[in-house]
């Protein structure tokens, strides 16, 4: 039985869940998101009573540009939508497609923090705007900072279980572990989705 | 020379079986050993800490050294002595109350202990290398800014290290409850003790990640540079009293509720009535968990928030006591008529109701706001939260503890010394804590190194002191009880308690795959159910089969310990970032093998079953 696990063909309809260490996964991992969730709330928070304690250094209105978080937010919510594609798949059990979409899901997620790491260094080198300027930018590095840290996670992630599973395809024992880290990058995507909002749109106005 | 090499041997691989079980069994048995540990050390700090308080003018430690004591006393208490003791009872019982065979995550389950273990240590180690956290265990800000040394940064990054410990240990609790519950064991069948377990993990889930943002402030303000509370950059220290508290009142309840538990199931027992008013009792437990998240400005009322948030913040912390005062008459009916038997839990559970609602009553006084002005950081707190802390949780744990000592090692504590260890422990606590109910009106502060003569302060303090004694020498009595009990090493049968749930229905110890055959249960306590009408033992609900079991691991250990070393690097920087380099790259390296190697557990075949010896349980 434990073998069967392992094996690639005739998976059921659900492979994800099909299992009882699946299903607790999946269900685990839904638990953990509510706990990330009031770790970004407490973050968020946080930003919103220091967004206008920018002390002497810059204010939000200073330093925002939305042509850049623009492209960033089309680029993370695309990754969402093609590693929804992946998951497709994975429940056809087709894995080289599951894989493909995967590989663009990746590229998208690297995008993404690349323009992020630019953003930072702008804002460092051109408006002399760091973590410890003021108040504001401890807690905008902190906020945004910690959303990157879960992407650049969440791409490693994504990478080790590509790249462990390459060779044996689709199974009971790793379908759990594809969804659930889709299911994280997700969630990724719904806290940037707020990050846009509360930090840079509101920012502007 | 054989024998002692054998004996080597044996604890050799007896210690390497506890450095990688997964089994929640033994785990509960890390955590109560672990847990006793620092219940001992804090309580130690006490001991000082009512040493210095003895008379006025004392110099009995320096005024550095009883800070560092006090702050250590109160964060021992409560994150490293009062969650794992009750951890300990939540592994050793809830999934054999709901007929499981193991938790949802064992590998998790094991990694939360071991986080929580090096999380302690790390926090401890500060008494070495120059000077423990000294800031209270509330680490207030700017003073926990102010604070030379490393002191607050043990505290932060220990906590931090333990906190996640302790999340993943309440996800893992969670998911065990919501899946694998045996055939018949419906949400509303399950042991209170279960209940309570459960929504004090789903406390945990929602409430420790403010405290983990929180400290990750503290880190980056006092290591890195941030100004989160520094007010001269912007920053604003009531973020702090804020993250602190939406944390911390959902934690005195993730302490309180599992005590709860332990209470509605020891009641019941030795009243041989089932509980009274068991949905009202989860209806109960629910509502303070949910109204337990909107009061935590309970404790800022004097810090300006202002008249109208003062007000809505009394309101439902008020409301707080009606599902309380539900719980405690449903004991009060349960034991109404029962044929009640003095056993050492019941005892303590008698000793617990009349205490812990002296404790409810001075928190609905500190609940008016207007009246708190006066109560705030005076002794009148620190009565009322040792009433409801002392009173409820340690009174709950130890019920449990000697309730469910058969159950966990097979042997019954000796029933006499328990009733010496209750009546010592309660008779000091109410010597201790009562009186300081009056210094606290007649405007002692807490938490001050020393008071002055002639302010009529001296003679309730030193009565304190004495009932402090009282309860050092009754936990004493109980180690020694534990010794005894332990060498004499008599073994008692799967039911010395004539109970009603499901644990009580197989082997003292129980097996290490828990039930052979999941049991069908057929409604509340279903083996008083089966001792009523059938021959007292479990129905299976399956046919003999191969059972699946997960494979003992190493890694929980090495990943926790790569944390361990991690935190001096971050915290000692320049030359020792080094010990941050190796350690984060430990426990990088151990999530990517954990990733990266299947780990499939294994079966017992059935034929292996009828090998073991029959063990009187239900099969
Ligand atoms: C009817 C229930 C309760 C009410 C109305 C209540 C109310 C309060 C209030 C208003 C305070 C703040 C006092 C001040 O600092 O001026 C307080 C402090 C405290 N309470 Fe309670 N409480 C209740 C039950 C509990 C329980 C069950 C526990 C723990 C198991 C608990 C633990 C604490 C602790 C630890 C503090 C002090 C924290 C500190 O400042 O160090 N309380 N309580
Ligand atoms: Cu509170």
């Amino acid at each position: 039985m434990a073998d069967d696990m392992l094996k690639s063909g005739n998976l059921p309809e659900h492979p994800e869940r099909a299992t009882l260490e699946g299903s607790n996964k999946f269900m685990g991992f839904w638990f953990f998101l509510g706990g990330e969730t009031v770790l970004f709330a407490s973050l968020f928070g946080t930003f919103l009573a220091l967004r206008n304690s920018n002390a002497e250094g810059p204010a939000r209105e200073d330093v925002f540009g939305l042509g850049l978080v623009f492209i960033m937010t089309i680029i993370l919510l695309t990754s969402s939508l093609t590693s929804v594609y992946a998951m497709y798949h994975m429940r056809n059990h087709s894995f080289k497609k599951m894989q493909l979409w995967l590989g663009v899901t990746v590229a998208l997620g690297l995008a993404f923090l690349g323009f992020e790491i630019y953003e930072f260094v702008h804002y460092v080198h051109d408006y002399e705007f760091g973590f410890r300027t003021s108040a504001f930018g401890s807690a905008f590095y902190t906020l945004v900072g910690f959303h990157g840290a879960h992407v650049a996670f969440g791409l490693l992630w994504f990478i080790t279980l590509m790249i462990r599973n390459n060779k044996r395809g689709l199974n009971l024992y790793n379908a759990p572990k594809f969804y659930i880290a889709s299911l994280y990058w997700h969630f990724i995507d719904v806290v940037w989705v707020f990050i846009f909002t509360v930090v840079y749109l509101m920012g502007m106005v | 020379m054989s024998t002692t090499a054998n004996n080597k041997a044996g604890f050799g691989s007896a210690l390497w079986d506890y450095l990688t079980t997964v089994d929640h069994k033994k785990i509960a048995i890390l955590y109560l050993v672990a847990g006793m540990f620092f219940f001992i050390l804090g309580g130690l700090q006490a001991m000082l800490i009512r040493i210095q308080l003895i008379s006025p003018d004392n110099e009995f430690i320096s005024a550095q050294f009883y800070n560092e004591v006090l702050t250590m006393h109160g964060t021992t208490m409560i994150f490293l002595a009062a969650m794992p003791l009750l951890f300990a009872l939540m592994n050793a019982v809830l999934p054999l109350q709901i007929g499981a065979r193991d938790v949802a995550f064992p590998f998790i389950n094991a990694l939360g202990f071991w986080l929580f273990f090096f999380g302690g240590i790390f926090l401890n180690v500060s008494w070495f290398t120059g000077g423990a956290p000294d800031v209270g265990w509330t680490a207030y800000a700017p003073l926990s800014l102010f604070s030379e040394g490393h002191g607050v940064d043990y505290y932060a990054i220990g906590l931090q290290i333990s906190g996640i410990g302790t999340l993943i240990g309440g996800i893992n609790f969670i998911v065990t409850v919501v899946n694998m519950r045996a055939p018949g064991m419906t949400y509303m069948r399950m042991p209170l003790f279960t209940w309570t377990a459960f929504i004090a993990s789903v406390l945990i889930l929602f409430a420790f990640p403010a405290l983990t943002v929180g400290l990750f402030l503290l880190t980056f303000d006092r290591l890195f540079g941030a100004h989160f509370f520094n007010p001269d950059m912007g920053g604003n220290v009531i973020i702090w009293e804020h993250l602190f508290w939406i944390f911390g009142h959902p934690e005195v309840y993730i302490l309180i509720l599992p005590a709860f538990g332990v209470f509605s199931e020891v009641i019941p027992t030795f009243a041989k009535k089932r509980l009274f008013g068991y949905s009202s009792m989860v209806f109960a437990t629910v509502l303070i968990a949910f109204l337990g998240f909107m009061v935590w400005a309970h404790h800022m009322f004097t810090v300006g928030l202002g008249p109208i948030a003062n007000s809505i913040f009394a309101v439902a912390t008020m409301a707080i006591a009606v599902p309380t005062g539900i719980k405690i008459f449903n004991w009060l009916f349960t034991l109404w008529g029962g044929s009640i038997r003095m056993t050492s839990p019941m005892v303590f559970a008698l000793g617990f109701i009349p205490t812990f609602t002296i404790g409810g009553m001075t928190g609905v006084m500190l609940a008016s706001s207007a009246a708190d002005y006066q109560y705030h950081d005076s002794y009148f707190v620190v009565a009322h939260f040792h009433y409801v802390i002392v009173g409820g949780v340690v009174l709950g744990i130890f019920a449990g503890l000697i309730y469910w000592w058969p159950k966990m090692f097979g042997t019954m504590l000796n029933e006499k010394l328990n009733h010496w260890f209750f009546w010592l422990f309660f008779f000091g606590f109410h010597l201790t804590f009562f009186f300081q109910h009056f210094l606290g009106l007649m405007g002692m502060p807490r938490r001050y190194w020393k008071f002055l003569p002639d302010q009529g302060l001296d003679l309730f303090n030193l009565i304190s002191t004495i009932g402090a004694f009282f309860m050092a020498i009754g936990t004493i009595v109980f180690l020694y009880n534990v010794v005894v009990t332990q060498m004499k090493n008599v073994k008692v049968g799967p039911d010395p308690w004539d109970a009603r749930t499901l644990e009580w229905a197989i082997a003292s110890p129980p097996p290490f795959y828990n039930f052979k055959q999941l049991p069908l249960v057929r409604g509340l306590d279903p083996l008083w159910i089966e001792k009523m009408e059938n021959n007292g033992r479990m129905q299976p609900a399956e046919p003999l089969g191969d059972v699946h079991m997960p494979n003992n691991s190493f890694v929980p250990f090495v990943m926790s310990l790569g944390l361990f070393i991690a935190g001096f690097g971050v915290m000692y920087q320049g030359g020792m970032w080094i010990l941050a380099g190796i350690g984060f790259a430990i426990t990088a390296g151990s999530l990517l093998y954990r990733s990266i190697k299947d780990d499939l557990g294994y079966h017992i075949h059935k034929e292996d079953f009828d090998k073991e010896e029959g063990d009187g349980s239900n099969g």
